[in-house]
């Protein structure tokens, strides 16, 4: 069953377009990874589905109610963790909590208790009552996940739910986020952590200049259109010509750096790693969504 | 919420102790009060008008930009339209609560109203939506806090000096006097009056039907405006 379904959406801002015509599904009980460089029309698209943007063409339902006429309803079934960290500053952790599921017309002891479990859940229960100012960054996310969750919608939309958080603050997210998912609750997710996105999503989908330029399961589209295997190689000029030749022999794609070359092998290729080896600086990895995302959308900056 | 409530408060009380008590013993009556009675019920007027205009502006810019607290409300199924109402009855109520205190506070000066001043309340409640809508509008606008130096220095200093609080309108030519009491906040500085001391001379019905058209059309706009705003 689809849960989100896009089709020509667009968005004009003046000259610019912002969104250009994305056709997109989320299906039910899946994790949909949304990715693009920062412009290329990830943050528009979630804004038109939460109504703060209008979309200039294009049709959009969700949970089978079109936007915008039937907002009021499929609002009531969403839950953002917004990329601005938007908690009321005035407010302590606890009454965060209570006055946004008010919102949802969740209320009295039910939203005090909801309060209660979700806290305990995401390891707030000591900062119940402390001002925001007072939480660290990881609490903050946390927190605001927690008030995402408060009136247990079926779509979760995660706009780059654990930019700026430490290591072990992420790994928190993320157990969480996948137990949500293990509990059916449909997701889409936006971030520029890779690795992140790999770890969470079922299908990715890759936008760039507001149009989707790739969109599949994140360990097949890796594998198809990057290859398995990575050589890092840092090393002269002449030897990267050397290398890139070789690899051309062998059907690998190579990509000349600044300072050395990348090699991307669909297969093993002995002539290729015979003459990596010799080399001082060099390493073997299996190819990632980051390869692939460079690759579709380039390494130069987008920023407009 | 005690700083706001002094703060507004504040400056009417001091014009009241200034010029009523300090002036105003030098000053004959002017229709038939002493100066402190004359400017006490506008003064009450003012205040309210201080306490919803800064309310709707200084603190609804803050939630609106700093805090992007009416952007988290919006990714909810509430509606800009009703985060507009939201932010003007609550800047009408806390000026509501500064005419209150101007009214409780008047016997400390020596005036008692008469009864008919409780059904001043809902009258200053509308003016404080009047006010609070139109420092909505100004938010609605506002690109940094100085934008609302204009509104405070060509709106609402103007309107607390020239809505016939401090002197008698009636003085004035024919011309002048027309201008004046189309003044969003000089039929309610009147109608205090006529509440405060129980003296109907003149027309209550029309400046009722006046203010409630002012806030009317001003919460109007001012919703708009923010739809503007918040929704690109």
């Amino acid at each position: 069953m689809r849960v989100v379904a896009a089709e020509g959406l667009q968005k004009r801002f003046g000259q610019r377009l912002a969104v250009a015509g994305i056709d997109f599904e989320v299906n039910k009980g899946e994790c949909l990874g949304f990715l693009g460089p920062n412009g290329a029309g990830k943050t528009t698209t979630i804004q038109i589905m939460l109504g703060l943007v209008e979309k200039t063409a294009g049709e959009l339902t969700i949970f089978g109610q079109e936007v915008p006429e039937q907002f009021r309803q499929i609002k009531s079934r969403i839950g953002v963790v917004p990329q601005n960290d938007n908690l009321d500053s005035d407010l302590t952790v606890f009454e965060n909590l209570v006055t946004y599921a008010s919102y949802y017309n969740l209320v009295g002891s039910k939203a005090k208790g909801r309060a209660g479990e979700l806290l305990d859940y995401f390891a707030l229960e000591n900062r119940r009552n402390d001002v925001i100012e007072h939480l660290s960054g990881g609490q903050r996310r946390r927190l605001l996940l927690a008030r995402a969750l408060m009136h247990d919608p079926d779509l979760l939309i995660l706009d780059e739910p654990t930019v700026g958080l430490d290591p072990q603050a992420r790994y928190l997210m993320w157990q969480r986020l996948k137990a949500l998912k293990e509990n059916g609750v449909t997701m889409m997710l936006t971030s520029h952590y890779m690795d992140e996105v790999a770890r969470l999503s079922d299908r990715v989908l890759i936008i760039d200049q507001g149009k989707v330029i790739v969109e599949g399961e994140p360990g097949r589209l890796v594998n198809d259109l990057v290859g398995v295997d990575v050589f890092e190689v840092l090393c002269s000029a002449e030897d990267a010509a050397q290398l890139a030749k070789s690899a051309k022999e062998c059907g690998a794609r190579s990509e000349i750096m600044p300072e050395g070359i990348f090699l991307y092998m669909h297969k093993d290729c002995h002539g290729l790693s015979g003459h990596v080896r010799p080399l001082q600086q060099w390493v073997r990895r299996p190819a990632n969504l980051e390869d692939l995302f460079i690759q579709l959308t380039g390494r130069s900056l987008h920023e407009t | 919420m005690m700083a706001s409530l002094v703060g507004n408060l504040g400056q009417p009380l001091l014009f009241l102790l200034a010029f009523g008590v300090g002036l105003g013993q030098k000053i004959d009556t002017i229709e038939g009060f002493t100066y402190l009675q004359f400017i006490a019920p506008g003064l009450t007027a003012s205040a309210v008008m201080y306490s919803a205009a800064f309310e709707t502006t200084y603190g609804s810019f803050t939630r609106l930009s700093t805090q992007n607290t009416f952007e988290g409300i919006l990714m909810t199924p509430v509606t800009v339209e009703e985060v507009a109402i939201g932010e003007i009855v609550w800047g009408a109520l806390k000026g509501l609560l500064s005419g209150g205190v101007m009214i409780v506070t008047m016997p400390l000066f020596g005036l008692w109203p008469s009864p008919w001043v409780v059904l001043l309340l809902p009258l200053l409640f509308i003016t404080g939506v009047l006010f609070a809508s139109l420092g909505l509008i100004m938010t609605a606008t506002a690109r940094n806090y100085e934008f609302f130096n204009y509104f405070i220095s060509l709106v609402i200093t103007p309107l607390f000096l020239f809505s016939g609080i401090f002197f008698s309108l009636s003085t004035l030519s024919a011309g002048s006097r027309f201008f004046l009491q189309v003044l969003p906040l000089t039929p309610m500085v009147t109608l205090s009056r006529m509440f405060c001391y129980g003296d109907f001379s003149g027309n209550v019905w029309g400046r009722i039907l006046l203010i409630t058209i002012f806030a009317g059309g001003a919460t109007l706009f001012g919703t708009v405006l923010l739809r503007r705003r918040l929704i690109k």
